[in-house]
């Protein structure tokens, strides 16, 4: 078996800069960004590697920002 | 075939004819006999009586189940009438046809169950809030309660409207030959494409009265203007008895110009050129028609069960071209052939 | 590439108006989850109410109704009367199910009305500005209760959940919250579960789901999950009221 990889996708024009998904990433894996999205807001960006594609960010992100995929790697 | 029946029942069987398969109501006198009749016809037909918490309930029930595309009613009088005002300017500002029976009886508050017509204003002059107008119909027979019943549904889908019929308790309860059988049976609905009935195969659909952009809400309101208008231009609709030659012209609607024609008759008789106009869309109001039938009138009488509300309108037509007098009684008390001629001879032809 | 997380196709992709971090967006998710799952977006009618989530109209993918405020379960009414093959689904705060709007949700359980209802109870009335609701915990401070709710004054907070499942005609009442991942998983389970029994024909079935508001309660966005957790669970203990098992069906 290969190794897997994540891949997480930022719908980022959505993002209110809630913090939420920050708050719950097991890995540290989230920041807001220090740019300014359409919507006046620091979107989420991936600020570290070592995402594990757990998923609770999209989980608790209310506005549907958040989306994971996974891809098995060589 | 004839057969005698009362007002109430022959308007819930005439329902049924028209193809209406759902009723919400709660009871209030003088209507009880049309949601008594259609708790037992709707299950022989396949379809759904269901007694509300509240009129508030019911009219709401009304909105869900218009928002599908098919025939529903309601019936109430007075307090359940100004209960329903919200949900049917909701039903107005969405574009929703149903029909609504008001059973009228003498308010104000809890007022009393006999006949009156005190619920004109509320009815024609909007009732909820909002710029908005519905259909207004005044019978004034058993046979005719049950004719406008299937008109109304057939004005309610025509313009996307709610339509009142507005009768009072009199009407309900009196007992007439009726002949139901000239009524087409209608079975099935239409499709509307409008209605929300599940989105398969077409993109989503949403009944809706919320407008927060002013320009859109704006924009809202002239559609439905623009659609009151052409409804005021096909719709009005009054009936003139004796006014070719009639010198004074009595304007009365429902059960009052049941009672004023009988005073054309005896007035005639007694020799007096009487004639009378009888409104049968209340809402538009038949102006032209009244100008028209009163051309060679020198006085209007208008007669009504409440202290003056549809001699407003009678007033706004003629413009103070002829004057116009009142009489009227209220609080469930009928005006009589009697008193209208005692005025008419105090007021001289 | 295999999917993991994105969003359901019961949702448009219109942008939510609703305050960074207000946890409706998370509730409207797994309600269009729940549709997803069983596949019954195209014969799926919602009824949005008046409230913070008026606009629900626009974001579920389904044919819609806007109803007048309280009034939600009234209007699902007429529509599941009309169309008994449908799925209907109201979704209310808890100013319009539990203050203006209980005549109407009582007694769409009392006469078990086959309907999903989705009640969103944030102890305050979002839209209008953070007023006091029914739900208001004793002591909140609200911007009609300044210096927190009092009982002589306006009474106690109504047990929603607790309340309809005393009625014959509910057929599964739970309250689950969405304050940390876990717990919107059960959320989730626990939505799809209400709509299940109405496809089985049921009848009554209410989700209450605790929710934040962080601009009425004025807390950043973490910090509101936080307090949902710590002040609201308390008084709104979550679990199963009434209970419905699919084994109910295959017995009878
Ligand atoms: C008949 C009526 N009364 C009052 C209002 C004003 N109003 C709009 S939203 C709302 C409160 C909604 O609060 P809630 O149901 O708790 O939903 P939230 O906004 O918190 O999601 C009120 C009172 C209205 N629209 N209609
Ligand atoms: S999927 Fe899990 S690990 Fe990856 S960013 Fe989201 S919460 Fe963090
Ligand atoms: S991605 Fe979602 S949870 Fe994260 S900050 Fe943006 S809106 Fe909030
Ligand atoms: S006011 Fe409260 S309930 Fe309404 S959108 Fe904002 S945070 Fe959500």
């Amino acid at each position: 078996m290969g190794s897997v990889v994540v891949h997480l996708r930022f719908d980022e024009q959505r993002c209110k800069g809630c913090s939420i998904c920050v708050s719950v990433c097991p890995k540290g894996v989230l920041a807001l960004g220090e740019h300014i999205n359409s919507a006046g807001y620091n979107p989420v960006v991936e600020a570290k590697q070592g995402c594990n594609g757990c998923g609770m960010c999209a989980w608790m992100c209310p506005d549907l920002v958040i989306s994971i995929y996974k891809e098995m790697g060589a | 075939m004839k057969v005698l029946m009362k007002g109430n029942e022959a308007l819930a069987e005439a329902a049924i004819r028209a193809g209406c398969r759902l009723f919400f109501g709660y009871p209030i006198t003088p209507q009880n006999e049309i949601p008594e009749y259609l708790a037992r016809r709707m299950p022989e037909v396949g379809g759904t009586f269901l007694q509300a918490e509240s009129e508030v309930a019911a009219i709401n029930m009304v909105y869900g189940a218009a928002g599908t595309g098919q025939r529903v009613m309601t019936s109430s009088s007075g307090p359940g009438i100004s209960l329903k005002q919200e949900g049917i300017s909701f039903l107005a500002g969405a574009e929703l046809p149903c029909v609504i029976v008001n059973m009228m009886r003498g308010g104000p508050g809890l007022g009393s169950i006999q006949a009156s017509q005190s619920d004109y204003f509320q009815a024609t002059k909007g009732g909820g809030h909002g710029d908005y107008r519905i259909i207004v119909l005044a019978p004034g027979s058993v046979q005719e309660l049950a004719d406008m019943t299937v008109w109304a549904f057939e004005l309610a889908e025509k313009y996307t409207t709610p339509v009142m019929i507005l009768g009072d308790g009199t009407m309900g309860q009196m007992m007439e030959p009726v002949d139901l059988d000239t009524i087409p049976i209608k079975t099935g609905h239409s499709e509307f494409p409008w209605a929300t009935t599940g989105c398969k195969d077409r993109p989503k659909r949403i009944i809706n009265s919320l407008y927060l952009d002013a320009t859109m809400l704006e924009r809202h309101n002239q559609k439905l203007q623009r659609k009151y208008r052409l409804i005021s231009e096909e719709l009005p609709r009054a009936e003139a008895y004796h006014t070719d030659d009639a010198e004074l012209v009595l304007v009365a609607f429902g059960t009052a110009a049941r009672i004023a024609r009988g005073a054309v008759d005896q007035g005639r008789a007694n020799g007096l050129r009487l004639g009378l106009v009888r409104p049968i869309t209340l809402w538009p109001f038949p102006g032209e028609f009244l100008l028209a039938a009163t051309t060679g009138a020198r006085k209007l009488l208008v007669v009504e069960m409440n202290t003056g509300q549809m001699v407003e309108d009678v007033r706004l037509v003629v413009e103070g071209r002829i004057p116009v007098h009142f009489h009227g009684r209220c609080g469930g008390m009928l005006p009589t052939v009697k008193d209208i001629l005692a005025q008419i001879e105090e007021m001289g032809v | 590439m295999r999917t993991v997380f994105a969003p359901p196709a019961s949702l448009t992709k219109d942008p939510f108006h609703y305050c960074p971090g207000c946890t409706h967006g998370i509730i409207h998710r797994l309600v269009a989850e729940a549709i997803d799952s069983l596949d019954i977006r195209e014969r799926t009618i919602g009824v949005a109410s008046v409230g913070c989530s008026v606009l629900a109209y626009q974001y579920f993918n389904t044919d819609m109704q806007q109803a007048a405020h309280g009034r939600a379960p009234a209007v699902a009414t007429g529509i599941k009367r009309a169309l008994p093959g449908s799925v209907v689904f109201t979704y209310q705060g808890d100013g319009d199910l539990a203050s203006i709007g209980i005549a109407e949700v009582i007694h769409a359980a009392a006469r078990g009305e086959n309907i999903t209802v989705v009640f969103v109870n944030n102890a305050c009335y979002g839209m209008t500005g953070g007023q006091l609701a029914p739900t208001t915990l004793i002591g909140q401070t609200t911007t009609t209760s300044p210096g927190g709710r009092r009982v002589e004054n306006t009474g106690y907070p109504i047990r929603m959940a607790e309340m309809l499942a005393t009625l014959d005609g509910s057929a599964y009442i739970a309250r689950v919250s969405v304050h940390d991942p876990a717990h919107v998983r059960q959320a989730k389970k626990s939505i799809q579960h209400a709509f299940e029994v109405q496809l089985a024909g049921r009848g009554f079935s209410m989700v209450e789901v605790l929710s934040t508001c962080p601009t009425n309660w004025g807390q950043k966005p973490v910090e509101a999950l936080t307090w949902l957790k710590e002040k609201m669970l308390p008084q709104y203990p979550l679990g199963l009221f009434k209970v419905w098992e699919r084994s109910e069906v295959n017995a009878s």
